[in-house]
């Protein structure tokens, strides 16, 4: 018993591992802050998450003291970053004129609510 | 009388939860402490949530949870595939604008965070009057797909949820 668990969590972290490079290797390699911000908001989480998964199978089934604690962790970073990621887009739409410019329309009265109001996609394509 | 002392039943049953998961103990003494809390917290901040903001079918929501799971797994391996067999300059990337029908503020909070979680899309940016959302798609030939797929996938599930 001890052994199958002691193989599944290795197999996880190697997984996990797997996924925090794809992460790290997008964000070098990516051109651009906004497709930059894809890699390490999805592939570092998944990889973090198969990480824990391994912790708490290693404490569950080699340690025999189940822990919960890894449940926490994943749900806050579940929490925390789609709302980093979209501070950083934020920031970089206010601050780049380039990415103001490349701004779909709204579709509606307002413009987005990074810029000052008035100038919205439309007025900038226009 | 019960919505004044306990405004959000659900919440305080979360929280209640989440302080049994972070000691890390279930015991009596604990259970009194996380239900005192969840008792606590929801008085204090209960004035950030005007409209209450519990989802009306909490059931539902576990399942759209699961859905949601899955899918990350599926654009984890997408998104690793294009880092590594495409070339960065082969990428379509571009900004999409999904016209949003859900009004309820926790929903369009649970639907940005799902859109930066799942395949190739992270939402940007929300217009100031919140009746759209803009996303960023990694990899997108067809805007339009995009934008149906998010509204059918999650926005649909989720005001069946809150509205």
């Amino acid at each position: 018993m001890a052994l199958v668990a002691e193989a599944l969590a290795a197999a996880l972290i190697v997984l996990g591992a797997f996924f925090l490079f794809v992460g790290s290797f997008g964000l070098a390699k990516l051109p651009d802050m906004m497709r930059r911000l894809h890699a390490p908001t999805k592939a570092t989480t998944l990889g973090i998450g198969f990480t824990l998964i391994a912790s708490m199978v290693w404490f569950g089934g080699v340690a025999g003291d189940p822990s919960f604690h890894e449940l926490m962790i994943t749900l806050f970073l579940f929490l925390t970053a789609p709302v980093t990621a979209q501070m950083i887009s934020k920031a970089h739409i206010l601050r780049s004129a380039q990415t103001q410019a490349e701004l779909p329309p709204t579709g509606g009265d307002a413009a987005w609510a990074t810029l000052p109001r008035d100038r919205t996609g439309e007025d900038k394509a226009g | 009388m019960i919505a004044r002392v306990l405004p959000q039943p659900i919440l305080t049953l979360v929280l209640a939860g989440v302080w049994l998961l972070l000691v890390n103990d279930v015991s009596a003494g604990n259970i009194v402490l996380g239900l005192v809390i969840g008792f606590a917290v929801p008085q204090v901040t209960g004035r950030y949530w005007p409209d209450g903001g519990m989802p009306r079918h909490p059931l539902r929501l576990a399942a759209y949870g699961a859905i949601v799971l899955w899918d990350i797994v599926v654009s984890n391996i997408e998104v690793a595939r294009l880092v590594l067999f495409r070339r960065s300059e082969g990428l379509a990337s571009r900004f999409v604008t999904i016209p949003l029908e859900l009004r309820s503020a926790e929903a369009i909070a649970i639907l940005a965070a799902t859109i930066t979680m799942t395949p190739g899309t992270v939402s940007a940016d929300l217009s100031a009057d919140g009746t759209s959302l803009l996303v960023h798609c990694l990899d997108a030939e067809d805007p339009d797909a995009v934008a149906a797929q998010i509204k059918e996938r999650y926005e649909r599930r989720l005001k069946e949820i809150f509205e």
